[in-house]
């Protein structure tokens, strides 16, 4: 840390003031709901995911390549977002920015890819929402995640636009701060994802 | 965006623009009453249609839709918002906060329940209301004809995010925004309680967003997820119902709890008998809650092994709710008890709720739950609970922390003869239930034959319920008289314990001049006997800031009632400009800068209206 980037921010500028704080606490709190709510889907998803109803079978469906390229974005996804957080910390505005940015598009390819994927399932296979009841679960659990990520995108886009000129101070901090939990919380769902309806669907 | 706390404001601008959690707690209060009425009203017609046997008053379908929209306005539009009402009024104002963590949110909460509640009624005008039951539960719900479930559905979730929102304020408020000295173990039960609830809240209301958002995709979209013959599990909705539906009891009972704690210790004149094991009690029960859901659906078949550990689950939850009975017991033991109305309902529900916990380790019991299961025995089971626990902790507190709200007092005659009226009524319409279950009569169901022992009791339930209707309206006329000519109340006219007696009633806009010093358990209480007119103030007289108004709350509600209604009637375009509007509100949420305003302290009455 050079002394010049401390330019008078505390340590942690996401908390010093008592509204980030609140702030820090309550998206914390609002991802332990987001954590139940995903939960629930995935209770539904193991439920239901060998109620194929005579149709494909999530073993003939899947192809794991590309399913690991885009879990390869998304988890790098994550680790430029943790750069941005350092930067963040060191008070290094426009590194911070930078990283952000190859964030959101990271998060843009991997929607980019759930979306093709989607619609090659939909016109090669057959396989909607309302073909099964496995179906159903499928796109609902999946489709929640990327709905995620698409709000991840909208946001920081938003962030990076409103604040560009503001430089940061103990009023910006918090904002950049929570998308970066946001994020990790996104990868951290995925990670489950490929694991119990990818991994599980081609050997389970 | 800086409104000047001293500008003359539109008052109807005022109240939808407003994020004062007092204002807010008002209109929590105003149209959970209004939604109670409503509930009430739809109770008394149910009870007529059974009043004789074979008797044709509302007829079959209606009485399916007053059934469904009774339970279902009950617990959502009544219990929960009247109970945020007295978190909002109270709970700053208990750990000497000047504002709650997120003003804007907890604006939000409440334009949002308020939204889905009128979503919800609004099926009575639109061709039917929901004829599911309260629980909606797959497939009655998913094949229900016409668009009454489709308005449960998206009222509910409309509703059920405000509720979230609202809890993860009150979680942030009481752990970030307590005066100095206040710690965890010298919080007034109320602020415990509702904290647990808060918890309780932010757990379980996203099983019941995912149980509902399935629902309205089976219903709207024709996906698969409870269709049994497409290979779904309608069982499934049932486990998320539940798994939301059994906390929901605590969250909705452990505030109740609260206002007893607070209110039996006030009117005992001691200190609150066993305080730390009441709040560990509490939580107990909030832990425990998670864990019994299945005891709802012991006759599904889920196998002897998840009944067994579900029904000790359930049976542990009475040992925490029988220390607190004891604690509260207790308390009065040796104390100078007084009754007026407040203390009367806090101690008529001791043996009230009592009676529902009995039944209530009854139905725990998997074998005697097959016999008693869908039967009038549970539904007198959880009216004891829920209105011997729940209803008469509303009441209690209304009558108790009326004074600091509204800064009046209500009329004791007029409350005493509410209570004797509604306890008689409430007893008169609800034990005789029991024996109606025990005697083979099924719950849900519009009438019944004469000539099966039915008649007397249904009878008397009937015309219980009509003296909890007198009640009530002898209720709202004490409320009426008040507001017009109701007795000025001191900053402190029960003697109480707590910090929001230290301050004016009703409380100033910034609640506390200066943030008081904490010293000790029942903080008020000790400092009257250490013979101190006022709080130890912890700060030095300064400007005290304050949060912006805003319209952006009521606009995004607006936004997701749009969109909700077009959904229903399966107009794309509309309910897709009604998210746009959400989405607009919420990107000038973030654009525009809220840094709020300040209060001069040259302008704040001598010694922050303490003086009597």
């Amino acid at each position: 840390m050079k002394p010049e980037a401390m330019n008078k921010l505390p340590a942690n500028p996401e908390r010093a003031t008592l509204d980030g704080k609140n702030k820090f606490l309550g998206f914390w709190f609002f991802l332990g709901g987001e954590t139940v709510l995903f939960a629930s889907l995935f209770g539904v998803y193991l439920g239901l995911r060998n109620a194929t109803n005579g149709g494909v079978t999530a073993n003939e469906l899947f192809e794991l390549p590309l399913v690991f390229i885009a879990t390869m974005l998304l988890l790098t996804s994550s680790l430029t977002s943790v750069f941005a957080t350092m930067a963040l910390k060191t008070n290094q505005f426009k590194r911070m920015i930078g990283w952000f940015v190859v964030t959101g598009l990271l998060g843009l390819a991997f929607l980019g890819l759930e979306i093709y994927e989607f619609t090659h399932y939909v016109h090669e296979y057959e396989h909607t929402i309302r073909s099964s009841a496995w179906g159903s679960a499928f796109y609902t659990l999946v489709g929640t995640h990327g709905a995620h990520v698409f709000v991840g995108i909208s946001w920081i886009t938003l962030l990076i636009i409103r604040n560009l000129k503001r430089g940061m101070d103990l009023y910006t901090a918090p904002k950049f701060y929570l998308f970066a939990l946001y994020w990790h919380f996104i990868d951290v769902v995925w990670i489950f994802i490929f694991t119990v309806v990818y991994l599980m669907g081609k050997v389970g | 965006m800086s409104a000047h706390a001293y500008k003359k404001k539109n008052p109807i601008w005022d109240w939808l623009t407003t994020v004062d959690h007092k204002k807010i707690g008002i209109l929590y209060l105003a149209s959970g009453a209004f939604f109670f009425l409503i509930g009430g009203l739809e109770a008394i017609l149910l009870r007529v249609q059974l009043l004789y046997p074979e008797f044709n008053f509302v007829g079959a379908e209606t009485f399916n839709q007053l059934l469904t929209m009774h339970g279902t306005t009950m617990i959502f539009l009544a219990a929960m918002p009247l109970i945020f009402g007295f978190m909002n009024a109270i709970i700053p104002l208990q750990i000497g906060a000047r504002d709650v963590a997120f003003p804007f949110l907890n604006s939000l909460g409440f334009w949002l329940f308020s939204a889905g509640g009128i979503l919800l009624n609004l099926g009575w005008f639109m061709g039917g209301a929901a004829d599911a039951g309260w629980t909606g539960y797959a497939p009655l719900s998913t094949t229900s004809p016409g668009n009454g479930v489709d308005f449960y559905v998206l009222g509910l979730q409309v509703s059920g995010i405000g509720t979230l929102i609202g809890g993860i304020n009150f979680l942030v408020t009481i752990i970030n925004m307590r005066a100095p000295g206040m710690t965890f173990m010298r919080m007034p039960l109320f602020t415990w309680s509702s904290f647990i609830t808060s918890g309780l809240i932010l757990f379980a209301f996203p099983a019941l967003t995912i149980g509902l958002a399935l629902l309205m995709f089976d219903r709207l979209f024709g996906t698969q997820f409870f269709a049994a013959e497409a290979g779904g599990n309608p069982i499934i909705y049932e486990h998320l119902f539940w798994i939301f539906g059994h906390p929901e009891v605590y969250i909705l009972v452990l505030p109740a709890f609260g206002m007893f704690s607070e209110i039996i210790a006030t009117f005992a004149r001691k200190r609150l008998f066993g305080y730390s094991a009441m709040v560990f009690a509490t939580a107990l029960i909030g832990f425990l809650g998670f864990m019994v859901w299945v005891h709802h659906m012991f006759t599904v078949g889920l196998g002897p092994i998840a009944n067994s550990i579900f029904a000790v689950a359930t049976m542990l939850i009475a040992v925490p709710t029988g220390v607190k009975i004891f604690n509260w017991l207790f308390t009065m033991w040796g104390g100078k008890v007084s009754f007026p109305t407040a203390n009367l309902f806090a101690v008529g529900f001791i043996p009230s709720f009592v009676l529902g916990g009995m039944t209530g380790v009854m139905l725990s019991v998997p074998p005697a739950d097959y016999q008693y299961h869908d039967s009038y025995f549970v539904v007198a089971h959880f009216h004891y609970v829920i209105v011997g626990g729940v209803v008469f902790g509303l009441f209690a507190g209304m009558y108790y922390w009326w004074p600091k709200i509204f800064g009046t007092m209500l009329n004791e005659v007029l409350g005493k003869l509410h209570f004797w009226l509604f306890f008689i009524g409430f007893h008169l319409t609800f034990f005789p239930m029991h024996f109606l279950g025990l005697m083979g009569m099924p719950r849900r169901v519009y009438t019944y034959l004469s000539g099966q022992s039915l008649d007397e009791a249904n009878f008397a339930a009937t015309i219980g319920a009509f003296l909890m209707g007198l009640a009530t309206i002898i209720m709202v006329w004490n409320i009426i008289q008040t507001a017009v000519k109701g007795k000025k109340a001191g900053n402190d006219p029960w003697d109480g314990r707590t910090l929001e007696w230290a301050i004016s009633s009703p409380a100033p806009e910034y609640n506390f001049a200066q943030t008081p010093l904490v010293r000790g358990l029942d903080a008020w209480w000790l400092e009257k006997r250490a013979s101190n007119k006022a709080m130890v103030p912890a700060e030095p007289l300064d400007d005290i800031h304050m949060p912006d108004a805003s319209i952006l709350p009521f606009l995004l509600s607006l936004g997701f009632f749009i969109a909700s209604l077009a959904a229903i009637f399966a107009n794309w375009t509309i309910a897709i400009g009604g998210l746009g509007v959400v989405a607009l509100a919420m990107i000038l949420r973030s654009v525009i800068d809220y840094h709020g305003y300040h209060i001069h302290k040259e302008d704040l009455p001598d010694e922050g209206g303490e003086d009597k």
